[in-house]
């Protein structure tokens, strides 16, 4: 089976200043990124913030221009963006901001913001695409009677609702998500993730799930990758991924997860901050934060290399004996 | 042992619309309470109000006293000795809540200054000692640095520095770790927990993070529509939660470990506060409900474990029935 999507070597570089008339340093944000995505599987993509996984998710939908690196989409190269046969394809991926109310217009009706897609890709005629829009509606959970609603009328999970239904008109077989639950209350957030969920079931159609909030990503990914400072360092099957990672900044990233009746000690408790991404360290970019850090992981950047036949890490001690040391 | 605080049927009004409906609310000294809830729930509000930091057109009744001094009416000057000294605050943008054009030291000297009357160098030793207490590395290089050359959670542990310079009584976090990455937020977590051990300070811990206050407090109230529908120790509350609103977190939480299972989520959204509907608030999310709940509003109620509930239909004690176990699998997942 071929991948719906697959991205090769993807790197994004920012140039960044430090001060007012600093010399322009660059940020490699994104740094020879690759993955694939089958059709009908949900990758989730976690991080912390300033790990480029946001960048990502733009460059995978083509919306910010990669410097380097291949995205192919069903087979074929991504075209140029923002030349006809890239806003043609735009029908089949589309994407889910974080906060629905900057992403809402906030002067139109949403039954308006539902449509518009529709009349961008001239899908249908008037007749259809209202019919289209009740079914959209109708699908994410929102009244018939909400429909001349304007979005400031509505709740914070109602417009990410709205923010979904317009990114499904147009039925588009790749769904990018960025944060789209961080900015919910949790009764709401569970609203939305079974919303996603029954999306996820009913089709195949292939997700793309941005997210920090690992407790979400578990419950919807098929596979996730995490991301330190614009590279992958562990990909695998998120069941695996979570009940034995190999890295041991994913180790510390689930132990960080706060969860009722899991005591605070015992926790591995990572020191320092994620490094700024325009001072990279040497080798593994992890090793200052890193409890298994020797001299080899200050000098190579470690390759990602498979650890298990489904899970990939990049660390030069992911292997049995480091991974049962520090556990 | 006399309390710290207490709150007495606090109710807060914005524009004539109520948005606190009576909270009555103990802090014992020491103690680490967290305030649980929704967006728009009013804790926040309950201690903004306690404080006098409302905007004037709110109208806040009620009793806060703090020790021997009543805080309801006091003038603007009684507070200010409250606020910073015995009663300290920390919010969860910290970056918005340091002065961007002043440099950190001269920040934290200022609080010195106000709080304990330190000035010169006795004012910048202590400074030194606040930043190394909260983990600064390298704080004497870094007292001249302005808050943008901190990063997040630098900023937030600055933050609790400043907090911690009128060396209060109680320190009041409200979701103080809500803006930050994981790996950071378990550091702020830590540091909170270890600062009130050693400092014999009470915690006020606002969050929404269920997993988050489990951690750092004792006791644990579970805010609604502006009132608190059940209290009680963490141990009580998260192995066996009686009011459906707190068992309907809980449900609707992903878990880190075990099956993967749809979530439950709490159908509807929070009332609006100018449309606040007849008798229990959660009424109408609550599969439990029946048609009392709707014309009678249940009152805080002291129970037989030490809890307090508001609810007419609770979910059965621990030990009857079969929900028991079900409780506790779906908590312990």
């Amino acid at each position: 089976m071929t991948a719906l999507l697959e991205a090769t070597d993807l790197v994004r570089v920012y140039t960044g200043r430090q001060g007012l008339f600093g010399k322009a340093a660059p940020v490699r944000a994104v740094d020879g990124v690759s993955l694939r995505v089958m059709p009908g599987e949900t990758l989730g993509i976690v991080g912390e913030s300033g790990s480029g996984k946001s960048t990502l998710g733009r460059m995978l939908l083509g919306v910010d221009p990669a410097q380097g690196g291949t995205v192919r989409f069903g087979g074929t190269p991504m075209p140029e963006r923002a030349t006809p046969a890239w806003r043609a394809l735009r029908a089949r991926m589309q994407m889910v901001f974080q906060d629905p109310l900057a992403a809402l217009d906030r002067r139109l009706t949403i039954a308006a913001q539902i449509r518009e897609p529709l009349e961008i890709h001239r899908i249908g005629d008037a007749r259809a695409r209202a019919a289209r829009v009740g079914e959209l509606m109708q699908a994410v959970g929102l009244r018939p009677d909400q429909a001349g609603r304007y979005p400031h009328e509505l709740s914070g999970g109602q417009r990410q609702r709205v923010v979904i239904a317009r990114a499904l008109a147009s039925g588009p077989e790749l769904l990018v998500c960025d944060e789209p639950v961080s900015a919910l209350d949790v009764s709401i957030q569970a609203q939305v993730v079974n919303l996603l969920r029954e999306l996820q079931r009913e089709g195949r159609r292939s997700m793309v799930f941005i997210s920090h909030d690992l407790k979400v990503v578990r419950n919807l990914c098929d596979r996730v990758a995490v991301m330190y400072l614009g590279r992958i360092v562990e990909e695998g099957p998120s069941e695996l991924l979570f009940a034995r990672p190999r890295h041991p900044y994913t180790r510390a990233l689930i132990s960080s997860v706060p969860e009722p009746g899991r005591p605070l000690d015992g926790r591995v408790i990572l020191q320092g901050e994620p490094p700024n991404p325009a001072k990279r360290p040497s080798g593994c970019a992890f090793h200052p934060r890193c409890a298994l850090a020797t001299d080899v992981c200050r000098n190579t950047v470690p390759e990602l290399r498979q650890t298990d036949p489904e899970q990939t890490a990049a660390c030069h001690h992911a292997d049995g004996t480091a991974a049962s040391r520090a556990a | 042992m006399a309390n710290l605080v207490e709150i007495r049927d606090l109710r807060v009004a914005f524009d004539g619309v109520p948005v606190l409906h009576g909270v009555d609310l103990e802090v014992a000294p020491g103690e680490a309470l967290g305030l649980v809830g929704e967006s728009g729930c009013g804790k926040s509000v309950t201690w903004l109000a306690a404080l006098g930091l409302l905007p004037s057109k709110a109208s806040v009744t009620g009793r806060v006293q703090l020790g021997e001094t009543d805080l309801t009416g006091a003038p603007q000057s009684a507070l200010e000795t409250v606020r910073g000294g015995r009663i300290a605050m920390i919010f969860q943008d910290p970056s918005s809540a340091l002065n961007p054009v002043l440099k950190i030291g001269r920040q934290l000297c200022e609080a010195l200054r106000l709080h304990r009357g330190l000035t010169g160098a006795a004012a910048k030793t202590e400074a030194l000692r606040l930043m190394d207490l909260v983990g600064i590395p390298d704080a004497r290089g870094r007292f001249r640095l302005y808050p943008h050359e901190f990063s997040g959670g630098q900023c937030q542990r600055l933050m609790i520095a400043m907090a911690l310079a009128g060396e209060p009584d109680l320190l009041i976090a409200d979701e103080p770790t809500t803006a930050l990455d994981a790996t950071i937020q378990a550091q702020i977590l830590d540091l909170l927990a270890r600062l009130r051990a050693e400092m014999n300070m009470a915690t006020v811990f606002i969050s929404h993070d269920l997993g988050a206050v489990a951690q750092v407090c004792e006791r644990v109230c579970v805010m609604y529509a502006g009132r608190i529908v059940e209290q009680g120790s963490v141990g009580q509350l998260f192995e066996h939660p009686r009011h459906p609103y707190t068992r309907g977190l809980f449900d609707a939480l992903p878990r880190l470990f075990g099956p993967r299972t749809a979530l439950v989520p709490i159908p509807g959204t929070v009332p609006d506060p100018r449309n606040l509907p007849g008798g229990c608030a959660f009424q109408p999310r609550c599969a439990h409900a029946q048609p009392f709940c709707q014309s009678a509003l249940p009152d805080l109620l002291p129970q037989r474990d030490g809890r307090k509930l508001a609810c007419a239909y609770p979910l059965p004690e621990r030990g009857q029935g079969g929900e028991r176990q079900a409780a506790r699998e779906g908590v312990f997942q």
